[in-house]
């Protein structure tokens, strides 16, 4: 005690100066406001969105780093994150100044040529917070705010300039298990936000708020209410807890003005309690970005029972058949396809879907609207153990794939040779508790025997030819979000070695790899700087990576050991 | 005290903000939580945690006893006779028999009671049990979920978050997963064949604050 009262003077003289000390980022960086015309037209140097640009390509035109010299890749700076855990956020550039976020909430701001830090933001969590998924997924930028979706269910808008905290919104009550890990959407002037919670029987929703004020401006339930359309969908009281959680940032089409979300399975993960198709879970949803409402959906599959969120929002490119060129949306599916679909104002049509990696629950695709058959036997119930490939982490999760126009192809992070097994159990709800439906010891992940071999794939997808151009493989598994340039290039990391690679879109060859502190989880991005392309990424093993690596290791009796701890690292070619 | 003199370096060149100190400031306890980031003793996290006057988030208390928080016995009060020997372990909140005030204002007090052979023990946990009856909390100091999993065949208890796995026959230590550190301890003993508080937590309940 004598020890503590000794300090407290010193906290609190510690404390004052730092209040009296004068509120400047000291930047030698001017900000840039972020317009709504710069979010539809980015310039070619900076990445201002989650995906660079509202298509969801994750796509650069810059191509000074390019296939001819990326073997001189090298590191140009580095910042340690001093946070454990998965960091998935990518490096947002706008005009010199980088933004990355990391586990708990922290928001970095940095020089992204020097690498010195401009401010850091740091949320106090509550102390008596679960945290299913000790993850974020990166900011959006608008005017001059920085907008950061927390994983107590805020919504903040900070000064880009400094840091400070402009606003703060709750957007919902983190005790009855709601929470936020994606990136928001910035569009006319809204600030789109998804809720997560699937595994707590929260019901999901999306909602926008203004982004000068905070205020609220429209919310859409991912599980329609009463008097909703698609509400018969859900037996009883199912809805209430019918999850379908909003992961991953939407993307958006201007000329439309539908923003594309792709949405979370529904709750629990037992099926049988809640027969029915469960709209819209598993599903593309377009929502009106002025009213958010539901203009038009794709179910991917009904009544899941094998954890398949479909997280991601479908890429929207324009694909060429013979006799017909159309606005698709495409998606790889945790559920193993990979979707093409076509958009419309008032409507998205189903055009086909293929395996790309080994499936055993669909036995048909209806070819008309796409809607799959089940095997029977690969839906779990209470007492009934189902063995099901992909594994509950699916073909591909959370992390984006990427479409290069200049290749045409699409970019899969996939994994291959891994299944799962469930058996079900009678669960009651209750608040801010896990609401499965599934006991954790009956939850297993089955390598198949091919597993020893890879699991871990790169894929390239030619689209107009609807077939695939290559496979890299890895003995590890994947998940690595990709990043593809105009430089010819494809960047990945993802498996559990450490290695961030790059290959030739064109090939699938490798041509460079760096061996990071961690495993690489985070998204990587490319922005140029005085004539210099820098390539930046986050190295932060954890997470679902962490979870599924535990469960392959006790699957194969064994312990592999990735080491934790945030690294961002920046590359630039060798002078 | 070079510890707190880098923390203030750090912070320095932090350039925070001065809205978020003037919050700090204003309460005494955030300043106490501040201090506790700046490496002073875990005395601190008493300090802090008795400041607290609401009984129903007050930390289990000596002579409280405890109600199932969920299963079949729920809401009825934890005796040896009900704690089935061998697991699997029961949720359970501590009640104050004197005010009957439930302790289930802070999911931070739920406890995970396991009933384990005597001989299984470890003597050092054996000396905090109360006739084959441990005691731990049910947040996972890793990210701060329930330990709600239970391995039958080796008696640990898991996270369902991210695996980590504890011992619950040896102080709940870290047999696998990330967890940082065990499960808080919280010593029992049996009276009136109720399950009964003998002691404080040994640790600081919840996830790291690093």
């Amino acid at each position: 005690m004598n020890q503590v009262i000794r300090l407290m003077p010193f906290v609190l003289m510690t404390l004052v100066s730092l209040l009296s000390s004068p509120v400047t980022a000291q930047s030698p960086v001017p900000y840039t406001p972020v317009t709504a015309e710069r979010l539809l037209q980015p310039e070619a140097d900076n990445w201002l969105m989650y995906r660079r640009t509202y298509d969801g390509w994750g796509y650069s035109p810059l191509d000074q780093i390019n296939t001819k010299n990326v073997a001189t890749l090298a590191p140009s700076w580095t910042f340690s994150t001093g946070v454990e855990e998965g960091h998935q956020s990518p490096p947002i550039v706008n005009n010199g100044v980088m933004f990355i976020t990391t586990p708990k909430n922290q928001v970095l701001a940095l020089d992204a040529k020097s690498g010195e830090i401009l401010w850091r933001y740091r949320r106090e969590l509550p102390e008596d917070l679960f945290q299913l998924h000790p993850t974020n997924r990166g900011i959006a930028l608008y005017g001059d705010k920085v907008f950061l979706a927390t994983v107590d269910a805020h919504l903040l808008a900070l000064n880009a300039k400094t840091g400070e905290v402009v606003w703060d919104q709750t957007v919902e009550n983190y005790l009855t298990g709601y929470y936020m890990t994606l990136a928001p959407l910035v569009a006319r002037g809204k600030v789109m936000v998804g809720v997560s919670g699937g595994e707590l029987g929260i019901r999901g929703f999306i909602q926008a708020f203004d982004a000068e004020t905070g205020k609220p401006v429209w919310k859409t339930h991912t599980v329609p209410g009463p008097g909703e359309k698609g509400h018969d969908t859900w037996p009883g009281e199912t809805w209430k807890t019918g999850a379908v959680s909003i992961w991953v940032t939407g993307t958006y089409d201007p000329q439309l003005n539908l923003a594309y979300w792709g949405t979370g399975n529904p709750g629990p993960f037992l099926s049988e309690v809640r027969r029915g198709d469960n709209l819209y879970a598993n599903s593309v949803i377009a929502l009106d970005a002025d009213t958010g409402e539901i203009k038009a959906h794709h179910q991917y599959h009904w009544n899941d029972a094998w954890d398949w969120d479909e997280v991601s929002a479908p890429l929207l490119l324009d694909v060429k058949r013979p006799g017909k060129s159309f606005k698709a949306l495409v998606h790889a599916g945790r559920n193993g396809y990979l979707w093409l679909l076509e958009r419309h104002a008032d409507k998205i049509t189903f055009v086909d879907a293929t395996p790309f990696v080994h499936q055993n629950v669909f036995t048909k695709l209806d070819p008309e609207t796409g809607r799959p058959s089940y095997d029977p036997q690969r839906i779990f119930g209470v007492g009934k153990r189902a063995e099901f490939c992909p594994s509950l982490s699916g073909g591909k999760t959370w992390p984006p794939a990427a479409y290069n126009p200049q290749t045409g192809y699409l970019y899969i992070p996939a994994n291959e040779n891994l299944c799962s097994a469930l058996t079900g159990k009678q669960e009651t709800y209750t608040a801010g508790q896990l609401y499965m439906g599934v006991d954790f010891s009956d939850i297993e992940f089955v390598p198949r025997p091919e597993a020893k071999q890879h699991i871990g794939e790169l894929q390239a997808w030619d689209l107009n030819a609807g077939k695939k151009a290559w496979t890299v493989k890895f003995k590890s598994h994947n998940w690595g979000p990709v990043l593809t340039t105009g430089g010819g290039l494809v960047f990945m990391g993802g498996t559990n070695d450490r290695y961030f690679r790059a290959f030739d879109a064109k090939t699938g060859k490798q041509l460079w790899q760096q061996r990071t502190n961690s495993g690489v989880v985070g998204v990587p991005t490319t922005y140029q700087i005085d004539g210099v392309q820098y390539i930046a990424v986050q190295s932060g093993w954890g997470v679902d990576a962490q979870r599924v690596q535990e469960f392959l290791d006790k699957a194969w009796g064994v312990k592999t050991f990735i080491p934790q701890g945030g690294v961002l690292w920046v590359f630039a070619l060798r002078k | 005290m070079p510890r707190a003199e880098n923390q203030l370096e750090e912070s320095t060149n932090a350039h925070p903000c001065a809205e978020c100190c003037t919050s700090r400031l204003v309460s005494r306890r955030t300043v106490l939580k501040s201090a506790l980031g700046l490496g002073v003793s875990l005395h601190f996290a008493s300090i802090a945690e008795s400041a607290e006057t609401d009984p129903k988030k007050l930390r289990p208390q000596i002579g409280d006893i405890f109600l199932f928080s969920a299963g079949a016995h729920q809401g009825q009060v934890v005796t040896l006779n009900n704690l089935p020997e061998g697991g699997p372990p029961a949720f359970a909140y501590p009640l104050d028999p004197k005010t009957q005030t439930l302790r289930d204002g802070s999911r931070l007090n739920r406890v995970l009671l396991v009933h384990l052979a005597q001989a299984a023990l470890t003597d050092p946990t054996r000396a905090v049990a109360a006739e084959g009856v441990v005691g731990y909390s049910a947040i996972c100091p890793h990210t701060g979920c329930d330990v709600s999993g239970w391995q039958a065949d080796t008696q640990h208890l898991i996270c369902p978050c991210h695996t980590s796995t504890f011992d619950p026959k040896d102080r709940a230590r870290v047999v696998g997963g990330p967890a940082p550190r065990s499960l808080p301890l919280l010593p029992l003993q049996i009276a009136d064949g109720k399950v009964t508080v003998a002691g404080a937590f040994s640790a600081r309940v919840g996830a790291e604050q690093k």
